[in-house]
């Protein structure tokens, strides 16, 4: 039965997830926009921000750390983090290729992909506590709670409503609302529009496009590094392969909203974060063909509107 | 025109021929830890599934993420039509030819909406083909018995050989035969008038088209033997191991490795994929679990994360993609159209040089 209990809790649940989707999302498109490479290693950047998040969260203390101390250590080291990472693998490993055929480029990012996944498993092999003491270095790593389960809305009510929603929230609205500002207003944001249309042009009007990319690479670091920290005090676990899920599930949100489309990464984040809470609050056995789901409406899109629902970008490149 | 690289790799060719099939013969003469010709077959199957990826992306040039999920349909398909649990048990060379029938259908399914995209988008859709194929294999879990995989499944049966756990020797040959009954198929293909269409593809779908050439279609049937190919492959693999094994075996890592095998050994070149196949198989099957096997004997074990080598796996493939696609994204073994355009802006070589 449907009651309006039901849908308050699947939108804040599916607009929470959503959020934290749409960050990773910012990323992807951002990076899209400007060198058109699906950027495969995007995910897994994420991921290691989540290893030195449970990093530091264990060096704090882990379970017994003060929380507010630990999310604003956190959210001081894992974006700079993420930001470096993220250009590091722009400067040593796509620039290089900028001339050379898209799919060279996106091999060579799945190859990154693939070197950070392994990493991420080595990291998970620290003999910290927090890690398990080192043992079981592949298995998933349980996040420790610094929120807590208490119930904003009393004990009583029946939508749930705790301190992690209100968190991810407060965490991820200013920055798209910053970020929505430096793109349209700033210098460095019109230049990086201006390299998104055209290189070549943006290039003979004086803007140092290398710069410009790489400063789209930290930035979209950055937002995975915030992502980072956000999606793994939110779900509460972590492990190696989650990059890539992660990625997976931003790369069609970007998709979706229509690709190079910074408002229509946000959308299509959201509205994949909405569709997993239906498949796994609401149908039953619901949670396991969410992938399914997610990806069949990634097919019928590229398919029916390649440019997504908001995206209006059509470039055929002879 | 037969330049002097031409002959010389002709020789090379039987040359290498020559030992395949002497193997067996060979490893007998090895130190009992060293021998590796039983892990050779496995070889064979992934080589099989490489060559058929080569007709999707490498004479045709579109990126196929998905190819574990087209063996994946070949293997559930064999396991299905060949597990006692079935009242099928139609036996092994029916099953593989119904592999192939699945697997082509499937290439034609998805090749359906894919045909008018280009480039990275038919990257992603493949991509997000596998994770649905993986999805359902997982679910139907009444079917496909998830993780316990289907098994037994048949295995080869031919009149006075018996094919069994304990003698490689007519599985290898078999599929020897098999392999290179592929290679020559593969070889025609290519040098038909339809392989010369992938090849145009590949190279300017503009131009291609504007040359009066159907391109959905061309990429359609591509799509079809290519995904067929993968689907055999799969079925002489999971025969092989006497399992489906389960679901999650066919996932995005394993489709990129069989991207691998075409990428190291050269997009778009046959005797590239073998090597290719040998390179990425061999050394995940026979390195890796030699150099575990030598570690145990001396009393490393897989307790830290570090010291298993198997754990490397991955970083390993991935500096590999990375280092090929700066360095030599041709491939080892190139072919010699694909050479030519990615290097076509290096400076030119002093003459006599080469």
């Amino acid at each position: 039965m449907i009651t309006w209990e039901i849908i308050v809790q699947l939108l804040i649940t599916g607009l929470a997830n959503g959020l934290i989707i749409a960050l990773i999302a910012l990323g992807y498109t951002m990076v899209y926009g400007i060198v058109e490479l699906i950027n495969f290693a995007h995910g897994d950047v994420m991921m290691l921000g989540c290893f030195l998040a449970l990093t530091v969260v264990g060096a704090l203390g882990g379970e017994a750390a003060t929380p507010w101390l630990a999310i604003a250590v956190m959210l001081l080291l894992v974006p700079p983090f993420c930001a470096v990472l993220n250009w590091l693998i722009d400067r040593q490993v796509y620039r290089p290729l900028r001339a050379a055929p898209k799919l060279t480029v996106l091999v060579s990012a799945i190859g990154v992909s693939f070197v950070c996944v392994n990493l991420g498993m080595f990291w998970g092999g620290l003999p910290m506590e927090v890690f398990g003491g080192g043992t079981q270095a592949a298995s998933a790593k349980s996040f420790p709670e610094l929120l807590g389960y208490h119930n904003l809305l009393g004990d009583d009510a029946v939508v749930q409503l705790t301190y992690k929603e209100v968190m991810v929230a407060v965490i991820t609205v200013p920055l798209m609302i910053v970020l929505t500002w430096f793109v349209s207003r700033t210098r460095l944001g019109t230049a990086m529009r201006a390299v998104a249309q055209n290189p070549t042009a943006a290039q003979l009007m004086g803007i140092d496009t290398n710069r410009v990319v790489g400063v789209t690479f930290l930035i979209g670091g950055a937002l995975a590094g915030v992502a980072a920290v956000t999606a793994a005090m939110y779900t509460g676990s972590i492990s190696f392969q989650m990059g890539y899920r992660n990625g997976l599930d931003a790369f069609t949100a970007a998709v979706l909203g229509g690709i190079g489309n910074l408002p229509g990464a946000v959308l299509g984040g959201l509205l994949i974060g909405l569709v997993r809470a239906v498949m796994e609050g609401w149908v039953s056995n619901g949670g396991q063909w969410s992938n399914t789901v997610v990806f069949g409406v990634l097919i019928l899109v590229l398919v029916f509107r390649p440019t997504g629902i908001l995206g209006a970008r059509v470039r055929e490149k002879v | 025109m037969a330049t002097r690289g031409d002959i010389l790799a002709s020789g090379w060719r039987w040359l290498a021929l020559a030992v395949v099939v002497a193997l067996p013969a060979i490893d007998l003469v090895l130190p009992e830890n060293a021998r590796f010709a039983s892990l050779v077959p496995s070889i064979m199957a992934f080589a099989i599934i490489g060559l058929g990826l080569n007709i999707i992306s490498g004479f045709t040039g579109l990126l196929n993420l998905g190819a574990a999920a087209f063996m994946a349909i070949g293997v559930y398909t064999f396991s299905i039509l060949t597990c006692p649990i079935y009242p099928f048990q139609i036996g092994f060379f029916p099953g593989l030819v119904a592999a192939a029938l699945a697997g082509g259908a499937a290439g034609l399914l998805l090749s359906l909406p894919t045909m008018r995209l280009r480039g990275d988008y038919v990257a992603i859709v493949t991509l997000g083909f596998g994770e649905i194929v993986q999805d359902v294999l997982k679910n139907l879990d009444a079917v496909t018995k998830g993780t316990q995989g289907l098994n037994p499944i048949a295995v080869p049966a031919l009149p006075g050989v018996t094919f069994g756990v304990d003698n490689y020797v007519p599985w290898y040959y078999l599929y020897l035969v098999l392999l290179i009954a592929t290679v020559w198929l593969c070889h025609n293909l290519r040098h038909s008038r339809l392989g010369r269409s992938w090849v145009a593809v590949r190279e300017d779908e503009l131009a291609a088209r504007a040359m009066g050439l159907s391109t959905p279609r061309v990429k359609l049937v591509a799509f079809a033997i290519g995904s067929a190919l993968c689907a055999v492959g799969g079925a002489l693999f999971a025969s092989l191991r006497g399992t489906s094994i389960e679901p999650s075996y066919y996932d995005f890592q394993q489709s990129v490795i069989i991207l691998c095998i075409v990428i190291v050994g050269g997009m778009g070149n046959i005797t590239g994929v073998l090597l290719g196949a040998l390179i990425m198989v061999g050394f995940n099957n026979i390195v890796l679990t030699k150099l575990t096997e030598s570690l145990v004997r001396n009393g490393i074990t897989g307790d830290n994360v570090l010291a298993s080598p198997g754990n490397w796996k991955f970083l390993l493939y991935g500096l590999a993609l990375i280092l090929m696609m700066r360095w030599r994204p041709e491939g080892l073994l190139p072919a010699k159209e694909v050479q030519a355009e990615l290097h076509h802006n290096d400076p030119p070589r002093p003459q006599g040089a080469a």
